[in-house]
């Protein structure tokens, strides 16, 4: 039975009352080349029963491959407690709720997260959460450009070692916002942003300049330097971060002589799983007296007429249901459950579980590069720290050899050469804390005979 | 006059905007105090803070920045709304109200004294002189808008 409350008799009564013959009439000012006329691709309606055996007999065909790709989203151990809570009833919404303050077990909640984030980064402020690390970026960018006063020129100075998806959503939600990204180019050896290739901007009018941490490469920036760069050039700083990894590495509340301005990210490691892709959320944190340029919702305490803590959202004025036009962002919501789940991971890991759990998937990831690194032609692109992840030059073109290694059950890692030309066979390889002795033996193992298969078969001269 | 009710609210009426005689205004409830040498004061009128409620933050115009008359160039906010302010005169910011930053409220305490807002230096008052109104014409159109 379609939920839908109208019947035939009611529709004939509604055509009739405005003067239509039928509802096709309705749409008759759409050009027809715009309709999509029968959708002959839909197949016909299953029951949920069938439904339920062809989910599960294609989820067959995906096996349990061992992933070692980062790039972005990453496979983590995620305590059962974790959605087992998250699932509840009372917090099981995508949402923040719309008369806020009566569920303040709600609002608690996200007053907690805004408290750990704020505690992991080091920053003054913290937002609920946005929809993932590349529109946390996005945002971030366009609340720089708002609060740099002194700046005219609208031009952020963007590092090529950026995820680049980053790049691209951040290019994609900004085009029509007259922002000026330059990107800056990395350092063939280290993989990193060296202070000279942003020497040619200094004395400029530069809005911006974003440092990731660690970057696309796993590699580690001189963030301290860079951040000072930034300073003595007026310019606002925007850290991009894994949130795991700064258990481990400075927080950007303390990179240089000042901190950044502004710290935003992906919060997918903590307790998300990767799901395809998504739903993750992203984090965006900001010092103190930038918190009405920030985005989105925020959570403040106080305390009700009888002196009890309460909690509600607070700076409502930067919003768009009050400011309009004007609003910081059209960014009225956030990703309330993803949110909850990674609150209760923080919680459940504590700080210690937290650098312990980065702290391993560093050493698998330094292990990983060593067994692999022993095979003959394989060698480390970049000769930087990482955190976990590391970018490998292999003997033989990437993309066959992953998909070798995908035929043995392996997820081999990520192919630069699609996002970066001049980074031919290298590949982005990460082992988490998930990753055993025996997965690390099994990839080495397994990249071992394909690449001595491939270089055999290449050596070959036929003798005439 | 015999009412001591009428009495007490025309005393009231009166007194709930207070429109200094010796300042300048603009419809969008500035007000505008000539400080001589061109540096002209400004900032928002009883009536607007009133209308406005308790503020709890004002973003100043940075000093040196130039605005064009018309030209948003500081806002007020209140718990449940913020307004712009915009330029009553073209000119370049000389000075602004530091103390406001932490003390909004001063506008709603002080509007015409502790509340000023900034300081303009006007090259060219004549250009735009003849759209403030005297006094006595922003009571009227404060009369009309309480209606």
């Amino acid at each position: 039975m379609p939920f839908i409350p109208h019947n035939d008799i009611a529709r004939n009564a509604m055509l009739e009352a405005i003067g239509s013959a039928d509802i096709e009439n309705l749409f008759q000012e759409i050009p027809a080349s715009l309709r999509c006329g029968e959708l002959t691709k839909i197949p016909p309606g299953m029951t949920e029963f069938e439904i339920t055996r062809l989910m599960h007999k294609k989820a067959r065909t995906d096996g349990q491959s061992l992933c070692f790709i980062g790039a972005g989203a990453y496979e983590h151990h995620i305590p059962a407690a974790v959605w087992q809570l998250a699932t509840r009833g009372e917090f099981y919404s995508a949402y923040t709720p719309y008369q806020a303050e009566a569920s303040q077990g709600t609002l608690q909640l996200l007053y907690e997260y805004q408290s750990m984030i704020t505690a992991l980064t080091g920053m003054d402020v913290s937002n609920a959460s946005l929809y993932d690390g590349a529109s946390a970026l996005a945002e971030a960018l366009l609340m720089a450009v708002r609060a740099n006063h002194r700046s005219k020129s609208r031009r952020i100075l963007i590092p090529r070692s950026l995820h680049p998806a980053y790049r691209k959503v951040a290019h994609t939600i900004t085009r029509n916002q007259g922002l000026d990204l330059v990107e800056i180019p990395f350092d063939i050896s280290g993989g990193h942003t060296q202070l000279e290739s942003l020497a040619a901007y200094a004395g400029q009018d530069i809005t911006a300049l974003v440092i990731p941490q660690p970057n696309f490469f796993g590699v580690l920036e001189d963030v301290n330097e860079l951040t000072n760069w930034a300073n003595a050039n007026k310019a606002l700083t925007i850290a991009v971060v894994n949130p795991l990894a700064l258990s481990l590495l400075q927080p950007p509340g303390t990179w240089g002589q000042t901190g950044v301005d502004i710290c935003c990210g992906d919060g997918q490691p903590l307790g998300i799983p990767m799901s395809f892709g998504g739903p993750y959320f992203g984090f965006l944190c900001a010092r103190q007296n930038l918190v009405r340029q920030m985005p989105g919702r925020i959570v403040g305490a106080t305390c009700d007429r009888e002196g009890k803590i309460g909690y509600t959202l607070t700076l409502q004025a930067r919003e768009q249901h009050i400011r309009r036009s004007k609003a910081t962002s059209n960014i009225c919501t956030n990703q309330g459950l993803m949110v909850t789940a990674a609150t209760i991971f923080m919680a459940t890991l504590g700080n210690e579980g937290l650098m312990r759990m980065a702290a391993a998937c560093h050493a698998n990831t330094n292990n990983l590069t060593k067994r692999l690194c022993s095979i003959p032609g394989i060698t480390r692109v970049f000769n930087r720290p990482v955190f976990h992840e590391q970018v490998l030059r292999l003997p033989l073109a990437t993309k066959p050899c992953l998909k070798s290694l995908a035929g043995h059950g392996i997820l081999g890692g990520y192919a630069l050469e699609q996002d970066y030309p001049e980074l031919e066979n290298a590949l982005l390889v990460c082992a988490t804390e998930l990753r055993t002795e025996e997965d690390l033996d099994l990839y080495y193992e397994t990249l071992h005979r394909i690449i001595t298969a491939q270089g055999s078969a290449t050596c070959y001269q036929p003798n005439f | 006059m015999d009412n001591p009710r009428l009495h007490i609210y025309k005393f009231f009426k009166t007194n709930m905007s207070k429109i200094p005689k010796h300042l300048k205004y603009t419809a969008e409830h500035e007000w505008i105090r000539d400080d001589g040498d061109g540096i002209f004061c400004i900032g928002i009128t009883d009536y607007a803070q009133a209308q406005l409620g308790d503020l709890v933050f004002v973003d100043l115009p940075d000093v040196t920045t130039i605005f064009e008359r018309g030209e948003e160039c500081a806002v007020v906010e209140s718990v449940k709304s913020a307004s712009d302010v915009y330029c009553p005169l073209s000119g370049e910011v000389v000075d602004s109200n530091t103390a406001l930053e932490n003390n909004p409220e001063f506008i709603n305490q002080d509007p015409y004294g502790e509340g000023w807002m900034f300081k303009l230096k006007v090259a060219n008052l004549e250009d735009d002189e003849g759209e403030l109104l005297d006094p006595n014409a922003y009571a009227d159109l404060v009369a009309t808008e309480a209606h």
